[in-house]
């Protein structure tokens, strides 16, 4: 009760203070005006709120685990390990189609469009977690584009739409490396999406393409995390560096890049614990482990936020809070070799601006492939 | 981050005020609402409808109640339908007449199953049981060290080889007879509920340890598609329970709804963080406000105390009460809600806040700028804002980083809400509703 309280006094504090500020703007009254500053006087910089990052409480082992039996990896690489074929997005899709291959059926065969056309196409985007948010807006333009165009037939309409979609998925899609110096991409997200595996992936391609890897075992809070990647290293024969458990994941992306700029590395691929953006003292800790691992030797160059294709709407709250805290300049969108269409990347890409740069379509070290809008698009309706 | 269902209402029925029923149209408007609200929160779309049409019927030609606003009425109504579904008969744990009893849990990749399946160990074992854990998750790399690392922690020891996965099982429960424990917890691979294979092989599992409790693992941020992962999992192995995991973040939880609708069985536990003891059973009626966007008081009551030093709020809930509550009290008491996540997901949980407010957009940059500002205040500025003439006031936002208007609002706020302070802990509504909902709590 006594919390409660005080949280409402706060909150009617500050938000009274943004409504008027907010109201007065949106009116056009201009604030008061700034007498004007003495010649010389230099504002102090605000006094910072430090607060100590609270360490992440670990929990000490009862007694130390027993050997690790870790089982053999499935994929054994000999030698120079081999760009592996690309898997067909479609492939991979084809089995979740048959689900839903009788979607559209009676959309095309009624031959008319008429509201029933218009509930069926906003089924099949809300069924693909593009959420009512973005759905309403892209019918909305298409209800539009369909009267000024005049058409009849709902092949127009679901070409239209698909054209319409394909265009909201434009991006840069390139991962950027810059030679000269370590290239540090970031990997991001929530737990359980795919991180360390999709590092295992990158970490392969890039092998095959011919760049030096170093992979950071940043993740130093959830149990036996270092080694999962550790495995993945060995895999794809890239270097490792990991620190203590339980240490400063920033300490460890900082050795990596170190490592890297003593063996002339072009990439350091660099994995955080999972966390869940309303974690404060963890989005904070990420924020130092972007800090840190953009300081001199290396830079990043990509921050890379993981999203798990079956995430509903929630997916887009992680990429807005991820981006404002550490910049993410692209997704990579995995699991979707499942039933999930994973449209809330599409939600993604048209609110917040974040190109798709990657799908992850399996366990495999070689189920990585490059976001293909045609593709994603048709496999929404397919 | 959503209106509140409750505020959307208020706006419809402002018009009924006289009436005595509730007309189709009126209802079918805030059906409407509804719908909107449980999508945005990842409800499947057909468990949508169904549960849309239930509502309606319950609420056609019902007559309007004496003590509730018709819209308080509605909410009222679907909260108790959410909480119904939700609900229900709760999962008892019974243990198998002859041991061990046997726990399997399957669900997608990265849903939380190893991490689940440490947390039953340390549960189990808290209930006064010996379990063993099985690790026969032998496709991702070093799940099994993950799970020995945890069953460490928790003090139970965990069982495994690099065979396959329905030998490991066997074998494991082999070793739970040996070893004379009477819970086996059997942790297997994530798995496509698609990948008709590895289906076969959780259905094999399966059919090797007959088991007493089947739980799917699912994610509490899971879109539209759990509804095929609960019915594939389901016809597969015939589910006896739900485990919702990763409930520690906002996501609204909608498959919750979606997966009891279809599964109909209960959700038997509740995940709510990364470490072993965040683990409790599964509170409906809960999930039910969580759901429909509406907040939950005794969430945040209990996330508040957590990370609030009890001592510091009492005596600041004290001064606010008495009006002694000063801008030096204020950035204090900042600095504890700042340890509790986002400022935005803590103002949708409060109740009675006038829509306004909730719809300011309040963000963590604002609240910095407001700490700026005070830490631009000496200290008796802060216990006598009165003292803050022209100059002071163009110092302190020089100082901070403002303007002297933003200043003059924050003095203007304090003292408005100072005065309101002092009159709302003698009114009725929300303290009352407060005081309500902890005495529930404590009372369980």
């Amino acid at each position: 009760m006594t919390i409660a309280l005080i949280l409402i006094a706060v909150v009617l504090v500050l938000a009274g203070s943004l409504a008027a500020v907010g109201l007065s703007r949106r009116r056009g009254r201009r604030p008061e005006l700034e007498p004007p500053r003495p010649p010389g006087a230099r504002p102090a910089a605000p006094a910072a709120a430090t607060r100590p990052l609270p360490e992440r409480a670990v929990e000490a082992p009862a007694a130390p685990p027993a050997p690790a039996e870790v089982p053999e990896a499935d994929v054994v690489v000999e030698g120079e390990p081999e760009a592996p074929p690309r898997p067909r997005v479609r492939d991979r899709l084809g089995q979740a189609r048959s689900l839903f291959s009788g979607y559209l059926a009676s959309v095309r065969s009624r031959g008319r469009i008429d509201e029933a056309t218009w509930e069926e196409l906003e089924e099949v985007l809300i069924r693909a977690d593009v959420g009512v948010g973005t759905t309403t807006s892209v019918l909305d333009g298409l209800r539009a584009q369909a009267k000024a165009a005049g058409w009849s037939d709902p092949e127009d309409l679901l070409a239209g739409l698909k054209a319409d979609l394909v265009d909201r998925l434009a991006g840069d899609r390139a991962l950027h490396f810059v030679a000269g110096e370590p290239n540090v991409w970031l990997f991001v997200g929530v737990n359980g999406v795919g991180k360390t595996t999709t590092i295992g992936k990158i970490g392969l391609r890039a092998s095959a393409e011919g760049r030096s890897v170093v992979m950071a075992a940043g993740d130093t809070f959830r149990a036996a995390a270092a080694d999962q990647l550790a495995l993945w290293a060995d895999r794809v024969g890239a270097d490792l560096v990991r620190g203590a458990e339980g240490g400063d994941p920033a300490a460890v992306v900082f050795d990596a890049k170190e490592r890297a700029n003593a063996r002339d590395a072009d990439l350091v691929l660099a994995d955080t614990a999972g966390r869940l953006h309303t974690k404060v003292n963890l989005m904070e800790e990420l924020k130092k482990v972007r800090r840190v691992a953009d300081r001199s030797p290396g830079k990043v160059t990509e921050v890379l936020l993981v999203i798990d294709a079956t995430t509903g709407q929630n997916g887009l709250v992680q990429a807005k809070e991820f981006a404002s805290a550490v910049g993410v300049t692209g997704v990579v969108l995995t699991k979707l070799d499942g039933t999930a269409k994973g449209g809330i990347a599409l939600a993604i890409q048209t609110e917040l601006g974040i190109p798709i740069k990657l799908v992850g379509l399996g366990e495999g070290a070689g189920d990585l492939v490059d976001f293909d809008a045609q593709e994603f698009v048709d496999a929404l309706f397919s | 981050m959503f209106d509140s269902l409750s505020d959307r209402f208020d706006a419809i029925f402002t018009r009924l005020r006289g009436r005595g029923r509730l007309s189709d149209d009126d209802v079918d408007e805030v059906l409407r609402e509804i719908r909107l609200a449980l999508l945005q929160a990842d409800v499947n779309l057909q468990v949508v409808r169904d549960f849309v049409s239930r509502v309606r019927d319950r609420t056609i030609g019902a007559e309007l109640s004496k003590s509730l606003s018709p819209a308080q009425q509605v909410i009222k109504i679907v909260h108790d339908e959410l909480v119904t579904v939700l609900g229900g008969e709760p999962l008892r744990i019974t243990y198998a007449p002859r041991p061990p009893t046997v726990v399997l849990l399957a669900g997608l990749q990265g849903s939380g199953k190893t991490t689940a399946a440490g947390k039953l160990g340390r549960w189990f074992k808290q209930q006064g049981r010996n379990p063993l854990l099985v690790g026969a998750d032998l496709q991702r790399p070093a799940a099994v060290e993950q799970l020995r690392v945890l069953g460490g922690q928790a003090g139970v020891s965990v069982f495994s080889e690099p065979s396959d996965p329905v030998e490991v099982a066997r074998k494991g429960l082999e070793e739970a007879r040996r070893l004379g424990r009477d819970v086996l917890i059997v942790d297997t691979a994530g798995r496509l509920a698609i990948d008709a294979e590895l289906m076969d092989e959780v259905r094999r599992i399966s059919e090797a340890v007959e088991p007493d409790f089947t739980f799917l693992v699912i994610d509490a941020m899971t879109g539209q598609d759990a509804v095929n992962v609960a019915q594939a999992f389901h016809r597969t192995l015939g589910l006896d329970g739900v485990i919702l995991t990763k409930l520690d973040g906002d996501a609204r939880g909608g498959a919750a709804l979606s997966v009891k609708e279809v599964v109909g069985r209960p959700i038997a536990f509740a995940s709510v963080g990364e470490k072993l003891a965040d683990f409790e059973p599964f509170y409906p009626d809960r999930m039910a406000g969580r759901i429909l966007g509406m907040g939950d008081v005794l969430t945040l009551i209990e996330k508040a105390e957590q990370s609030y030093d009890q001592d510091v709020a009492a005596k600041a809930a004290t001064k606010l009460q008495e009006g002694d509550f000063t801008l030096e009290d204020f950035l204090e008491q900042m600095q504890q809600i700042k340890k509790m996540g986002p400022l935005s997901g803590i103002v949708g949980m409060l109740p009675g806040i006038p829509k306004e407010l909730k719809n300011a957009n309040i963000s963590d940059k604002e609240l910095s700028r407001v700490e700026a500002i005070i830490h631009s205040m000496t200290r008796e500025e802060r216990r006598e804002p009165s003292l803050i003439n022209g100059s002071r006031r163009l110092r302190i936002a020089n100082g901070s980083g403002t303007t002297t208007s933003e200043v003059n609002l924050l003095l203007k706020q304090f003292k408005e809400m100072q005065r309101m302070m002092k009159q709302f802990s003698g009114m009725p509504g929300i303290g009352r509703r407060l005081n309500k909902k902890t005495k529930k709590k404590r009372g369980r």
